[in-house]
């Protein structure tokens, strides 16, 4: 119903505003319907897939630890007493307590909140670069097109995890949100390339289609075109390049926070807890199992969800 | 395809520079003091500045003697000259000391792959949507999903620590059993691809029309699997497995950190542990040298090995 709404909205400010805002109203109207019908095609396909709501609920669950840590723990992640290093589980502390004393359980669901800050940051920092290289090279072709994609090879040629920890070392200072910006930046500049080139590939497709001829005959310009009809039409697929790209943020967050150049104390993450855990494994292993297994259902969470809705919106993949 | 070799061969050319301008500007440029920086906390005399000034050219100030040091740097990155780490030892004979060990774990890792994933891979292929194929797909998804920091840790723990099935660390002189663990953790993500890789071309493969032409001359499907689907799908696993060896030598900086195997990726963990500058710049600039090679090796492989394609 909304649809409707939003179409006559737009057919009415069309007809004051003359033939510049006449080409939105036919797209407008042939968009959606379109949309909806691959949408309601996917989803059908969607709901019948048990990985996609085992994902979807693990995806819930986590962002609501981000969100609100302190519904799932009563205890604070930083009332830590030496005096019960390794001790076994007590008073809430159902994993038992680390090396330094704290609470193995409450420190896991506290670092979801950076974890998932970077991997979510990171995600729309790629999208972002991605969108816009990938419009602009798709869109324009010829030589911007040539320029924008040997950009792309290069920066594709650059192993992420060694450039990361050169760029991260450059960084000195210590605080947590310095930390947590940089490591955010470094992931985004690094891993826009697979998003940008979807999105060139699917704003190729898109230009080629009569309803941007149509708009073009009737003289929108081209900003408009990229905006109103190619942007809608070409997010999709990005969308779902950058919800698996998510995970993989979290796990390479995680991997430089466990190599000490990513985040580090006094913000919680799992990859510096794994670090300590894996030190003292022989003492006790649930300081290392429990960061572990939060870190690796996260990252799978956002993996196989990103799986699930490209399955169901491309069935020749599978 | 004379053109396509010369083409990635300048974007080869291009991204070396890329990469190493930015690592050398990170690393070196717009630092306080540079002499100082090189020395610690260590009072510099008049005598070592003016040596240091000049073998570094560090009178020349501005864009031109920023470029002037940055070439100065990769002709001596050329010729295999690294320097020396801050611990003393020549950075050259750190990386000829671990390549050897680096270079059998990451083909313990490949033969993994290959021994599982392509055989693995054959037979999902060709029994497509049974519960084989299903398993494994789930089974690589999972393994695809689970960082190797999570990885190599629990596998070190339950199988080298609490059920020694494996020696838990290598040590300085690793024999092929220490080897053997690492090697699998680092193998299994090639393993998943690779396994993925080969199910999608073989049954892609199968639906070929020289597939329907073997089977009406009524050749039995050994014969047709061995020879005919076989040959032609393992050309994109043959590719990406020699991509894979290119990433298996640099990217082992986790696992043998953690499994503490004296290779290269082991030395730069313990240069970002100890926070030696000179030491993490001269690894990551040889191993992204590396990449970059194995990379074009690769592509030009892939060119040759695969007639179908036509580069323009």
């Amino acid at each position: 119903m909304s649809d409707f709404e939003t179409v006559a909205a737009t057919e009415n400010q069309a007809a004051r505003r003359g033939p510049s805002g006449e080409p939105g109203a036919p797209n407008q109207i042939g968009a959606p319907n379109k949309a909806r019908s691959l949408a309601g095609d996917a989803w059908r396909d969607l709901r019948r897939n048990p990985i996609f709501w085992i994902s979807l609920a693990l995806v819930v669950v986590f962002t609501l630890m981000a969100l609100a840590p302190g519904v799932f723990t009563a205890n604070s992640p930083r009332d830590c007493l030496l005096s019960r290093q390794h001790a076994g589980p007590s008073g809430g502390a159902i994993f038992g307590y680390d090396f330094q004393g704290c609470d193995t359980y409450s420190r896991a669901v506290y670092g979801t909140r950076a974890s998932l800050l970077v991997g979510a940051l990171s995600a729309l920092g790629t999208g972002v670069i991605a969108l816009v290289v990938g419009m602009l090279a798709g869109y324009f072709g010829r030589w911007v097109d040539a320029v924008l994609s040997r950009v792309i090879d290069v920066v594709l040629g650059i192993p992420l995890l060694l450039a990361a920890i050169v760029l991260l070392k450059r960084v000195a200072s210590d605080s947590q949100n310095a930390r947590i910006a940089a490591v955010i930046f470094v992931l985004a500049i690094l891993g826009w390339t697979t998003a940008a080139r979807v999105v060139r590939s699917s704003v190729i497709t898109a230009k080629e289609q009569d309803y941007v001829a149509a708009a073009r005959m009737l003289g929108a310009g081209n900003g408009r075109i990229m905006l109103r009809h190619i942007l809608p039409n070409s997010l999709a697929p990005a969308i779902v390049v950058l919800t698996i790209a998510l995970g993989s943020f979290i796990a390479a967050e995680a991997t430089l926070s466990f190599l000490g150049i990513g985040l580090k104390a006094p913000t919680i993450s799992w990859g510096q807890d794994i670090d300590t855990g894996r030190i003292h494994m022989r003492e006790a292993a649930t300081p290392l199992i429990v960061p572990s297994a939060f870190l690796a259902l996260t990252v799978l969470a956002f993996i196989m969800l990103g799986d699930a809705i490209r399955d169901a919106f491309d069935p020749k993949l599978r | 395809m004379f053109r396509y070799i010369l083409r990635r061969l300048l974007q080869m050319v291009l991204a070396f520079f890329g990469t190493t301008l930015i690592v050398y500007a990170l690393m070196f440029a717009g630092q306080g003091d540079p002499i100082q920086a090189l020395a610690g906390e260590r009072p510099v005399t008049e005598a070592q500045r003016a040596y240091l000034t000049e073998k570094y050219h560090l009178d020349a100030t501005g864009v031109g003697g920023f470029f002037y040091r940055y070439f100065d740097y990769v002709r001596s990155l050329l010729q295999g000259d690294l320097g020396q780490s801050l611990t003393g030892r020549q950075i050259g004979d750190i990386l000829q000391a671990a390549w050897p060990v680096t270079v059998k774990l990451a083909l313990i890792a490949l033969a993994v792959a290959i021994i599982f994933g392509v055989t693995a891979g054959v037979v999902a292929g060709i029994r497509r949507a049974s519960i084989f194929d299903n398993s494994t797909l789930v089974l690589t998804l999972l393994v695809l999903g689970i960082p190797t920091i999570v990885l190599a840790p629990l596998a070190q723990y339950f199988l080298g620590v609490k059920w020694q099935l494996f020696p838990p660390t290598a040590g300085s002189e690793p024999t092929f059993y220490a080897l053997l663990l690492p090697g699998i953790v680092l193998g299994s993500l090639s393993l998943a691809t690779a396994l993925r890789l080969t199910r999608t071309s073989v049954a892609e493969n199968l639906r070929a029309d020289y597939v329907r032409t073997a089977r009406s001359k009524g050749l039995v499907k050994r014969r047709i699997v061995t020879v005919h689907v076989l040959r032609n799908s393992l050309i994109p696993v043959v590719t990406f497995l020699g991509v894979e060896l290119g990433n298996l030598m640099s990217g082992a900086i986790i696992t043998e950190g953690v499994f503490n195997i004296p290779g290269v990726g082991f030395n730069l963990f313990r240069g970002i542990r100890t926070e030696d500058g000179p030491l993490v710049v001269g690894i990551v600039s040889v191993l992204v040298v590396v990449y970059l090679v194995s990379n074009l090796v690769v592509d030009v492989l892939y060119a040759v090995l695969d007639p179908r394609i036509r580069y323009e």
